[in-house]
C-alpha cells in the first residue's frame, strides 16, 4: 500500500467514525456530547464569520448587515413567511392538496351554518373579553391604588397570568362541574346555585350560554394583565395634576372620568389590542373544556379540527387565513399605539 | 364683555406693576379675604419635629404676601396646608372669617399656581383653563368669556386651542396663571411659579405678575426661596427656617432691621457680612479697629452671649477710608466682580482676629465689599475699609437675636 492510499484510507476512516459519532447518539451521554459538539461548531462558524467582516478596517456597510442580520432573516423566512405562502396557496386547495377549487373553502367558511355559528363565537370573544377584561383591571387598578392592601390585592388578580391557560382551563372545569341525578354537586357554581335553592345548570353543555362561561375564563386570566399595565401607568400621572384637578373640584368619579382615563388613554389602547390579539388566537381553552363542541368552537379551534382531525387540509388553511386576516389591522392599530406611547416618555 | 380688536398686551400697554391700572377688571363681586394661619402645625406622619411649627400669620385683604427661606423650611408645606392638600395636625387656619382647616379644597374658594404648572395635557389651552368653571357647571358662554378676558390679558388669545405640549415654558407658565385668574376665586395660591424659566423671562414674569396681582387686588400666597423675588414682588415677607416663623415684613423692615442672625443673612444680595467679635469696654474688638457699641446693645447681651456680639454689615455699608482711622480695618482683596454698576471686592480680614468668626454670603472668614465701580483695586491688595456709623447690625452671639441699637 503506497503512503498516498494509506493517507486517503485514514481520512475515510476517520469521516466514517465522526459521521458515526454525530449521527448515531443513543445513551443521555452520547447525545449530550453531540449537543455541545454542535454548539461548538455553531459558536465557532459564527464567531469565525463575524471575525471576517469585523477584519477589514473598513468594512462595507452592506456586509456587515448581512452577516449580522442574514442568520435571523433566513430563519424568519424558513419559520414564518414560507408556512403563511403555503398555508394561503393550500386554502385555495381541496381536502388533500391536490386539486385547486378556488374560493370555495371561504365561501364555505362564510356560508355553512356550522362555521357561521364558529365566526360568531369568535366575532363574541373578540368583543367581550379585552372590554371585561379591561374594564375590570382599570376599576380594579383604581380601588387599589394608593391603599394598604395594594400589594396583595394587585398579587391576587395577576396570579392567573402565570397559570397556563390549560391549567387555568382545568380549575374553570371544576367548578362548572355538572352533577346530574340528584348527586352532590361539586363544583362551586352548581352549590352555589343549590344553596340558593335553584336547578343546577349544565354550564359548558347549554348553547348559547356556554360560550359565555368560556370566556369568564379567559377574562380571569388576562385581567391580571390588564390591571398590571394600567396601575403602572395611573401611577405615572404626575401628582401635582391629581392635586391640580382637587383644586379644581374634582373627586372619585370625576377625577376617574376628566383625569384617570384621559391620562392612561394610550396604554388603554395597547392593553385593548393586545387582549383582543390574544382572544383572537385562543385555542387551550375551548380545547380543553369542550373541545369546541356543544357550538363553542372558536376559529383557531376549527381549523386544528379541520386539519388534524377531519384531515381537510384546505378548511383548515382557509380558516388560517381568516385568522391571519383578522389579527393585521389590530396588530397596526397596536403597533402606532405603542409608538405613541414612546414619544410621550 | 367688550371686543376690542387688539388681542395682544404690548409693552408700552403695561405697567411696571407700581401703579397696577392697565385693563380695568369689572364684575368681580368682592369680599374680605384676609389669611389667618392660627398656629398652625403640620407633623409628617413618621417624623418627630413639626414640618410647620405652630404658624401665626395674618394675610390682609388684597396684600401679596412671600414666604421665603431655605428648602425644607416649611415653607411649601404651609401653602399647601392653605390649599387643602395637607392636613393641619394643630391649630386652624381662616380664609375670611372661615375656618377652612377641615374643608375641602375645592370648596376654600382658592386657586393654586404650581411650580411645574400641573396643566392638563390631553386638555387644548381654553380647556384648561375653564376646567374648574366647567366642574362646578357654569353655562359655557360664561366660560368661553372669562377664559377670553384671561387670555387677553395673558397674551394667550392666539393658542387657546393649542395642547400644553406646544407651548414654550413661559406660555405654559401664563396657562397654569390664567387657569387662577378664571376662577376669580378669593386667595391665589403660587408655589414657586417661576422657577422653571430662565433667568431672563423669570425677571420679567416676577413683574407681570406682581403688576397683575395689585391690578386684580386679590389676596396672594407666593412661596419662593429666592430672596430676590420676595423683596421685588411682596407687599410683606415672611421668613420662615426649619418650620419656624422668623420675621414678617416689608422688604424694607426685612432689610434694615432683620430680627435675628438667619434673617440678615438670608435677605440681600450679596449678603450681608457677620462676624463675631468680643466686647471690650464698649466697642467691639474686629481685628485693629475698636468699633463703638452702644450701651443699650451691651445690656442686653445674655449670660449666652458670653460677652461677645455677632456684628452684620451689608457690602454697600463700608467705605473705603486710610488707615488712620479708628475705626478702619484691613482686608486683603481676593477677587473683584465688577457689574456695570457696581464692582464688589471679595476679601479676606487681615489684623490679629483673635476668636473672631467671620463669614459673609462668599464663605468663611471671607468679607465682601461694595466699591466705587470706577476705582477698583487690584487682586492680591490690602484696602481699610470702616463701617458708616449706624448701619451696623447688632445681634447676641448666642441667641442670634437683634440687640437695640
Amino acid at each position: 500500500m503506497s503512503t498516498l492510499e494509506y493517507v486517503q484510507y485514514y481520512f475515510s476512516w476517520l469521516w466514517g467514525e465522526v459521521r458515526d459519532f454525530l449521527l448515531v447518539a443513543n445513551t443521555p451521554t452520547q447525545k449530550f456530547t453531540v449537543m455541545a459538539v454542535v454548539i461548538v461548531l455553531f459558536i465557532a462558524v459564527m464567531g469565525l464569520l463575524l471575525w471576517l467582516v469585523d477584519r477589514p478596517k473598513r468594512a462595507r456597510n452592506w456586509l456587515v448587515a448581512t452577516v449580522f442580520a442574514g442568520p435571523a432573516v433566513l430563519l424568519v423566512c424558513f419559520g414564518l413567511v414560507y408556512p403563511a405562502i403555503s398555508t394561503t396557496k393550500g386554502s385555495f386547495y381541496d381536502k388533500r392538496g391536490q386539486a385547486f377549487v378556488g374560493f370555495d373553502n371561504y365561501v364555505r367558511a362564510f356560508t355553512d351554518s356550522d362555521f357561521q355559528i364558529v365566526l360568531r363565537n369568535t366575532v363574541v370573544w373578540v368583543v367581550l373579553v379585552p372590554l371585561l377584561s379591561t374594564i375590570i383591571g382599570l376599576v380594579y387598578a383604581v380601588l387599589v391604588d394608593r391603599t394598604r392592601f395594594e400589594k396583595a390585592a394587585k398579587t391576587l388578580v395577576f396570579l392567573p397570568m402565570a397559570i397556563s391557560m390549560v391549567g387555568a382551563s382545568v380549575i374553570w372545569k371544576f367548578v362548572y362541574e355538572y352533577r346530574g341525578g340528584g348527586n352532590r354537586q361539586i363544583g362551586l357554581m352548581n352549590q352555589v346555585l343549590v344553596w340558593l335553592g335553584l336547578e343546577p345548570q349544565q354550564f359548558l353543555i347549554n348553547a348559547p350560554l356556554n360560550t359565555l362561561f368560556l370566556i369568564a375564563v379567559m377574562v380571569w386570566i388576562q385581567a391580571g394583565f390588564a390591571m398590571t399595565i394600567l396601575s403602572a401607568s395611573i401611577k405615572a400621572i404626575p401628582d401635582d395634576i391629581v392635586e391640580a384637578a382637587r383644586l379644581d373640584g374634582l373627586g372619585g368619579f370625576g377625577m376617574f372620568r376628566y383625569i384617570t382615563v384621559p391620562s392612561i388613554r394610550p396604554a388603554l389602547v395597547v392593553v385593548l389590542t393586545t387582549i383582543a390579539m390574544a382572544t383572537l388566537k385562543v385555542f387551550d381553552i375551548v380545547r380543553t373544556m369542550t373541545a369546541g363542541n356543544f357550538g363553542t368552537s372558536v376559529v383557531a379551534n376549527e381549523f386544528y379540527t379541520q386539519s388534524f382531525k377531519f384531515n381537510d387540509k384546505g378548511m383548515g388553511a382557509a380558516l388560517a387565513v381568516i385568522l391571519f386576516i383578522l389579527i393585521i389591522p389590530l396588530i397596526v392599530y397596536n403597533v402606532r399605539q405603542m409608538r405613541k406611547v414612546e414619544e410621550i416618555r | 364683555m367688550s371686543e376690542t380688536t387688539h388681542n395682544r398686551i404690548n409693552a408700552d400697554t403695561l405697567h411696571d406693576g407700581s401703579s397696577g391700572t392697565y385693563l380695568p377688571v369689572k364684575g368681580t363681586v368682592t369680599t374680605m379675604a384676609t389669611v389667618t394661619y392660627d398656629k398652625a402645625s403640620r407633623i409628617y406622619p413618621g417624623t418627630e419635629r413639626p414640618a410647620v411649627d405652630q404658624l401665626d400669620l395674618h394675610i390682609e385683604d388684597g396684600e401679596f404676601l412671600v414666604l421665603v427661606g431655605p428648602s425644607g423650611c416649611g415653607k411649601s408645606t404651609s401653602l399647601r396646608m392653605l390649599a387643602g392638600l395637607e392636613d393641619v395636625n394643630g391649630g386652624r387656619i381662616l380664609i375670611g372669617d372661615k375656618d377652612v382647616t377641615h374643608i375641602q379644597p375645592k370648596d376654600r374658594d382658592i386657586a393654586m399656581v404650581f411650580q411645574n404648572y400641573a396643566l392638563y395635557p390631553h386638555m387644548t389651552v381654553a380647556d384648561n383653563m375653564g376646567f374648574a368653571l366647567k366642574i362646578a357647571g357654569t353655562p359655557k358662554a360664561d366660560i368661553r368669556a372669562r377664559v377670553e378676558e384671561a387670555a387677553k390679558i395673558l397674551d394667550l388669545t392666539e393658542y387657546l386651542d393649542r395642547k400644553p405640549k406646544a407651548l414654550s415654558g413661559g406660555q405654559r407658565q401664563r396657562v397654569a396663571m390664567g387657569r387662577a385668574i378664571v376662577r376669580q376665586p378669593q386667595v391665589f395660591l403660587m408655589d414657586e411659579p417661576l422657577s422653571n424659566l430662565d433667568a431672563k423671562l423669570r425677571v420679567q414674569t416676577r413683574t407681570q405678575i406682581a403688576s397683575l396681582q395689585r391690578r386684580l387686588g386679590v389676596t396672594t400666597v407666593y412661596v419662593t426661596h429666592d430672596q430676590t423675588e420676595a423683596l421685588t414682588m411682596g407687599d410683606r415677607i415672611a421668613v420662615l427656617k426649619d418650620g419656624l416663623l422668623q420675621q414678617v415684613g416689608t422688604p424694607r423692615d426685612m432689610y434694615d432691621t432683620p430680627a435675628n442672625v438667619f434673617v440678615a443673612g438670608f435677605i440681600g444680595s450679596p449678603a450681608m457680612n457677620l462676624g463675631t467679635f468680643k466686647v471690650n469696654g464698649g466697642f467691639a474688638e474686629v481685628g485693629p479697629a475698636r468699633i463703638p457699641v452702644s450701651r443699650a446693645a451691651i445690656a442686653a447681651l445674655g449670660a449666652e452671649d458670653n460677652g461677645k456680639i455677632t456684628l452684620g454689615f451689608r457690602p454697600e455699608s463700608l467705605d473705603v477710608v486710610s488707615q488712620a482711622e479708628a475705626s478702619a480695618f484691613p482686608v486683603e482683596v481676593n477677587i473683584v466682580e465688577e457689574l456695570g454698576s457696581d464692582a464688589f471686592v471679595y476679601g479676606t480680614l487681615k489684623g490679629s482676629l483673635a476668636d473672631a468668626d467671620v463669614h459673609s454670603g462668599a464663605g468663611d472668614n471671607q468679607v465682601i465689599v461694595r466699591i466705587d465701580p470706577r476705582n477698583v483695586p487690584a487682586k492680591g491688595e490690602r484696602i481699610f475699609v470702616a463701617i458708616r456709623p449706624g448701619e451696623e447690625h447688632l445681634f447676641g452671639a448666642g441667641s442670634g437675636l437683634r440687640l437695640p441699637a
